[in-house]
């Protein structure tokens, strides 16, 4: 029973993935004009807000659906001013969404219809969905046999109303594309591309698979008789593949270009057919015959004319148009006289493009790194060549000569942003290169020439706006403003340990003098008092300058010095030495009072904070006192009870820093007033103060850095946000999104000191005291507090391994279909050498490819110093590495060898190789450089190399081979069968070996050093494609298979003490168990994530955090699975699970419960991501939640939280 | 009798609303040819897998797309002969 299981899993994902599958633009907000650009990630909806001024598309609304999105269609009835969004999911149900924007800013469920089982099947539609351009229906498809339309309309309210699948089936029909055709406002038409396999299915001679046609298809919904009809069939070719929409009605002639090898053809059911050739790439590296396909691509429209950009695999954009027959006024008869496909400039392969109105081009590259450019032109008047279908024919078997072009640097479009994506992620492992507090995660991902190595920190990005050296050391700065309504600060105001410096914020930053500021003492505190006067606290007293330039002082007693200070615009308290405060406020006259009575504390304080002054209220009403025996006190500042002590918290130290401020916070749906404490020990407090009572709840921790903190109020995004300074600076602000508190490191070296800022350059900045300099930075972007590096890198990474004592990564690479370097050079300097060919950067432009070559390299990375590539070795012979590893070898005296496993000749599909080698390279100047040693055959591509007792592990098809190392080559020195179908990966600890199968889930092997024999003694009873494994314990394994599931398995003790007993002949001899191993393993726990888990690893992620798993997905997931301790939590967090999947039920409709244990039941795993849903919740339904747990709304979100908090970020 | 018949109706009518339910004659080419079938629409439809088989062959994901619907028309290979 899962509820009784010993392990419990808290999942969370850290990163969610970044792979765009699909994107559509849209005016999805109401009222709004704004194109709106929705993405899809794996289970995720995101919703971006493009801004062409800044270039970029921020993220305003992530929804995980917990549900595999396949197709998203926006749709906009007519006469209504905004789309509505359809989605295909694998619930079997219809989705239509539509966007609330702020202040609700969510996506909101009009229609979920559902149509069939749930999954993702092949004869339920949801893989294609294409909607109608008016709006009035939309289809649904299955890749067989099945599609639905639905017809859309709206109601007296004007609701958006949808009518009863209308079926339109076909048995036997495989669907290739389905678009909705434009037709104005006939009835709307469907387009798909079908292949009918009734016949080839029952033909032995297998003449009718030869003999087999593709076929457009125009399915016409007759809104008056509603009902569909299949309309007009006609054969296209047979490798037709994509369809695109050509606009109809008053616009143009209406149809589809049907997209396929190397040709595109315009075709509608009452016009000609008309086919232009998909140019190929000149160049002496090119195959001239080597035929391409369009793989994605975009229409659009803009004051009555259209184009078409299409991609090519290349990468290559072609800008299609259509030109009409014009009649004897020039006018456009509504026939199509020719189709016309010209080179229009290249990008990465992308999966989806967009044109925005703004003139600008969003690529979801399949990819790499996501790109947004701007159109400088259109490709108008350029002298590129251009192919009209008039040359070309119609008929797709007739022959002709292809067309070809130059690839150039980009002249249309121009990048403006390029945003990152980990996808695809090949390999991840955390790793604490730099020294810091946090370990950092490094990872290989991307293919081809835009791979690279990706170093991850936790962080927010900090863009500097100033740095200037000073004079001397500061210990403190402020800025105020002059007058209460002035827009920016007017001076920046610098203590020293024994002078005060007053610099005016302008065109330039220089020294004021007379500003009424005493210079030769340290200041403790400045304020703007009232309407203009500025107040100036120093160990001896407070000096009060009036705007005409008046000043009041108030001196310290004698003997006496102020040790702290707190003001406001009204108030003023400071903390003598004596262990007195002393209370000012302002008056009606604008003068400072001071409050008849000193009430004494009983140790020193350390630090005070007054409240901000709420609008329209006189004063705030509770002052923080910290003092030295290690507590916080709230005392009352009413007029009634005045230094009235309110609440009391004892401390784990000293406080060094306290700070009273209203934050935006999501248990009480607005702003709540929070104390936040810094401790001496570096440790930070946030508590809820209460408004009314002055009690102290709701206290939440976390351990900053080793030095004291320091606590400042600024202003990030229109939101107030803390400063807290220990051996890092860190910020405290509410998420956007779910407006939990987030406390991040920002991505600065360590500062003494920091205050808001703000000026006419610099907005929403901030100063800090950095060394001996003055810094001023902002920060801009809260959405993404993971930090990210690159490195570029050759071709496709494969895995990478570290050098043992450097900081250095050794990275293989291979990139299948692609040309070597070697053959290259050999066809550009055998080509006569006349004309020029242009360098073509493959970043840009990709490598030259053909068909079962492999190129591939080992390449050195510096991620610290050089931050690049600082060497790399071409393979040669069309060897391909697949595996590395740097061996200690015992017979070499430990010293450590980089080994390196290729194959050569690999065809992918059906898999096959001539043989496999190991390469051995030994590390020289500290790992900089290799020298080639030997390699040695294997009869198959070595998957895996382990590092094992001093000698290496390889895995060779089925076997498990132990190598020593030799002079001329390895030395075999066992050899076993281990797994059944192909080893993958190896994991070890002491004799143990854990062995990964590609469909076998993995193997448990032990090896008997005196016997010298290799005995696999546990497996699996499930076959797991297995991706990624790694050992939690001596008997557990954390793993993760292809089809996206994370599990952990475990060996029984009696099992796991038998085989490490003495001896082999017990093991040799035991009875193999239902043709596996003796023994089977356990499931442990069971999780589906939608995405591939590439990499699994046992780490702590944070400073002083619990062990966790973490582990990085092919779309660019990074997630962690972390145990849980108590019972009590494990209760909690599923009484909440089973709450939120009955309460926010997924968006899409598919079951949570269902979506989790996609294939096989979920056990021992608590959803986190659906956990944290809880802070999206509207208020009655947290505390309804909250009341059924019999708790407060505020103690659930700090569980849900902290589960985060304490070990990741 | 009318028992039977309905029976073999209802199966009849399963079979054509839900491809690739069996009947007692279904031969290894059926059987084995839907299972395949029921692969690639699989997947089709999982993008990230997709994606996983795209990189392993170093072509883009849509042509992976075409070449796996393209298969499921004949997946197993030719029928085979009808023996009377």
């Amino acid at each position: 029973m899962a509820t009784t299981s010993s392990m419990f899993m808290y999942h969370l994902t850290v990163q969610p993935p970044t792979a765009i599958t699909r994107a559509i633009l849209g005016q999805f907000s109401a009222g709004s004009k704004d194109q709106l650009l929705l993405t899809v990630s794996g289970s995720r909806l995101t919703l971006h807000r493009p801004d062409p001024g800044a270039g970029k598309i921020p993220a305003i609304l992530s929804h995980d659906v917990f549900g595999i999105i396949r197709s998203i269609s926006a749709f906009r009835l007519a006469g209504s001013g905004k789309d509505y969004i359809l989605v295909g999911t694998d619930s079997g149900k219809i989705t239509i969404l539509e966007y609330l924007p702020e202040p609700q800013n969510r996506f909101n469920r009009i229609h979920l219809e559902t149509y069939g089982k749930s999954g993702i099947r092949r004869v339920i539609p949801g893989e294609y969905l294409a909607a109608d351009p008016k709006g009035r229906a939309c289809m649904l498809a299955s890749v067989e046999k099945n599609k639905l339309v639905y017809v859309l309309n709206r109601n007296a309210e004007a609701e958006l109303t949808i009518s009863s699948p209308l079926e339109a089936h076909k048995p036997q029909s495989l669907v290739f594309a389905l678009i909705g055709l434009d037709v104005g406002y006939d009835n709307p038409i469907f387009a798909s591309l079908e292949v009918d396999y009734t016949e080839s299915d029952q033909d032995p001679s297998g003449q009718a698979y030869d003999d087999i046609e593709k076929q457009l298809v125009y399915y016409e919904l007759d809104l008056g008789l509603n009902h569909v009809l299949r309309k007009w069939a006609d054969t296209v070719d047979r490798t037709a593949n994509m369809l695109f929409q050509v606009p109809g009605g008053t616009d143009g002639p209406s149809g589809v270009l049907v997209c396929s090898e190397d040709s595109i053809t315009y075709r509608h059911h009452n016009q000609d057919a008309f086919r232009v050739p998909i140019p190929r790439r000149k160049g002496l590296t090119e195959d001239p015959n080597r035929r391409r396909y369009i793989t994605a691509g975009v229409m659009h429209r803009m004051r009555g004319a259209f184009f078409f950009l299409l991609q090519s695999e290349d990468g290559d954009l072609f800008k299609v148009t259509i030109d009409m027959i014009m009649d004897d006024n020039q006018e456009p008869t509504g026939e199509v006289g020719r189709l016309k496909i010209k080179y229009f400039d290249t990008v990465p392969v992308a999966s989806q493009l967009c044109i925005l109105k703004s003139g600008y081009l969003f690529i979801a590259s399949e990819n790499g790194n996501h790109h947004f450019y701007q159109f400088e032109k259109l490709g108008d008047d350029d002298d590129e060549l251009e192919f009209d279908s008039d040359s070309y024919p119609a008929n797709p078997v007739v022959p002709y000569t292809p067309a070809s072009f130059q690839p150039r640097a980009s002249q249309n479009v121009t990048l403006v942003e390029s945003i990152n994506s980990m996808s695809p992620m090949v390999e991840c492992k955390v790793l604490n290169l730099t020294n810091e507090d946090a370990p950092q995660i490094y990872s290989v991902c991307g293919t081809g020439a835009t791979s690279s190595l990706k170093m991850l920190r936790h962080g927010l990005e900090v863009s500097e706006v100033v740095e200037s050296e000073l004079p001397n050391l500061p210990s403190a700065v402020w800025t105020t403003k002059l007058k209460r309504d002035d827009e920016y600060d007017s001076y920046i105001i610098l203590s020293f340990t024994n002078g005060t410096l007053v610099l005016s914020i302008g065109e330039t930053v220089e020294e004021v003098p007379d500003t009424g500021f005493l210079g030769p003492v340290a200041t403790l505190a400045v304020q703007l008092l009232g309407e203009d006067s500025l107040a100036q606290v120093h160990p001896r007293g407070i000096r009060h300058i009036l705007a005409d330039g008046k000043i009041n002082e108030w001196a310290v007693p004698q003997h006496r010095s102020i040790v702290a200070a707190a003001t406001n615009d009204t108030q003023v308290v400071v903390a003598l030495s004596s262990g007195e405060l002393v209370y000012f406020e302002m008056d009606s006259d604008g003068s400072l009072q001071e409050y008849n009575e000193r009430p004494s504390m009983r140790g020193t304080v350390t630090s005070l904070s007054l409240g901000p002054v709420a609008e329209g209220r006189q004063r705030s009403s509770f002052l923080a006192v910290g003092c030295d025996d290690s507590t916080v006190r709230i005392l009352s500042l009413d007029p009634e009870e005045t230094l009235a002590s309110k609440s009391l918290q004892a401390l784990t130290s000293a406080p060094s820093a306290l700070l009273i401020m209203p934050m935006k916070d999501s248990s009480s749906g607005g702003s709540t007033l929070f104390l936040h404490i810094g401790l001496y020990s570096g440790v930070y407090l946030r508590t809820v103060v209460d408004e009314v009572t002055g009690e102290l709840v709701d206290t939440r921790t976390r351990f900053l850095g080793p030095r004291p903190v320091k606590l400042s109020q600024v202003t990030v995004q229109g939101e107030a946000a803390v400063l807290a300074l220990s051996s890092r600076p860190w910020l405290g602000y509410s998420e956007q999104q779910t407006k939990g508190f987030m406390l991040t490191p920002l991505n600065n070296p360590r500062l003494e000191w920091g205050w808001n800022f703000s000026s006419e350059q610099c907005r929403e900045g901030m100063v800090g005291i950095q060394g001996q300099s003055l810094k001023i930075f902002s920060v801009e972007n809260l959405s993404n507090n993971v930090l990210q590096e690159s490195i570029p890198l050759q071709y496709t990474p494969r895995s990478f391994v570290r050098h043992p004592e450097q900081p250095l990564f050794y990275v293989i690479e291979s990139e299948n279909n692609v040309l070597a370097p070697a053959t290259r050079a050999r066809l550009l300097n055998d080509a006569p050498t006349n004309g020029h060919t242009p360098d073509l950067p493959p970043e840009h432009f990709g490598y030259p490819r053909g068909r079962n070559h492999w190129a591939s390299s080992i390449q050195i990375v510096d991620p610290l110093d050089a931050k690049s590539v600082i060497h790399s070795i071409d393979l040669d012979n069309n060897e391909a590495a697949v595996s590395v590893a740097a061996v200690p070898f015992t017979s070499q005296d430990d010293e450590v060898f980089l080994l390196v496993g290729t194959g050569k000749d690999m065809i992918t599909s059906p898999r096959s190789f001539s043989c496999g080698f190991i390469h051995v390279y030994r590390f020289h100047s500290d790992g900089k450089e290799l020298e080639f040693i030997h390699k040695t055959q294997t009869d198959q591509p070595p998957l895996a190399l382990l590092p094992f007792q001093g000698r290496v592990l390889a895995s060779v098809g089925t076997d498990l081979y132990i190598f020593d190392l030799g002079m001329k080559q390895l030395l075999r020195k066992t050899k076993s069968q281990c797994a059944p179908q192909l080893i993958t990966a190896l994991q070890t600890q002491g004799s143990r070996i854990i062995v990964s199968d590609v469909s076998q889930s993995v193997t448990y092997v032990v090896y008997k050093y005196h016997e010298n024999k290799l005995i696999p003694f546990a497996d699996d009873s499930t076959a797991r494609w297995t991706t990624a494994a790694a050992m939690v314990d001596y008997e557990t394994v954390a793993g993760a298979d292809k089809f996206g599931n994370l599990w952990m398995v475990r060996c029984t003790t009696k099992a796991s003490e038998e085989a490490d007993e003495e001896g082999a002949a017990h093991l040799l001899h035991e009875r193999s168990y239902l043709h596996g191993t003796p023994n089977r393993l356990d499931l442990m726990t069971h999780f589906y994530t939608q995405d591939i888990p590439v990499s699994v690893q046992k780490t702590s992620l944070v400073a002083g955090g619990r062990e966790l798993l973490l582990w990085g997905g092919l779309e660019g997931t990074i997630g962690i699975m972390v145990p849980f301790v108590s019972r009590e939590d494990v209760d909690f967090f599923q009484q909440l699970e089973t709450h939120l999947r009955a309460e926010d039920t997924p968006l899409a409709g598919r079951d949570h419960l269902m979506y989790r244990s996609y294939y096989a039941p979920v056990k021992s795993v608590i959803d986190g991501d659906l956990c944290e849903r809880f802070m999206l919740l509207s208020n009655d339904k947290k505390h309804m939640i909250a009341g059924d747990m019999d708790r407060s709304v505020r103690e659930v979100e700090r569980k849900i939280q902290e589960a985060r908090t304490k070990v990741a970020f | 009798m009318a028992d039977k018949l309905r029976a073999q109706q209802q199966l009849e009518q399963l079979q054509a609303r839900y491809v690739g339910t069996g009947h007692a004659d279904t031969t290894k080419f059926e059987w084995t040819s839907n299972i395949q079938r029921d692969s690639y629409a699989s997947y089709i439809g999982h993008p990230p897998l997709l994606h996983y088989m795209s990189i392993g062959m170093g072509e883009p994901k849509e042509k992976v797309r075409l070449r796996m619907i393209e298969k499921m028309i004949q997946p197993v290979g030719k029928p085979p002969e009808v023996q009377d």
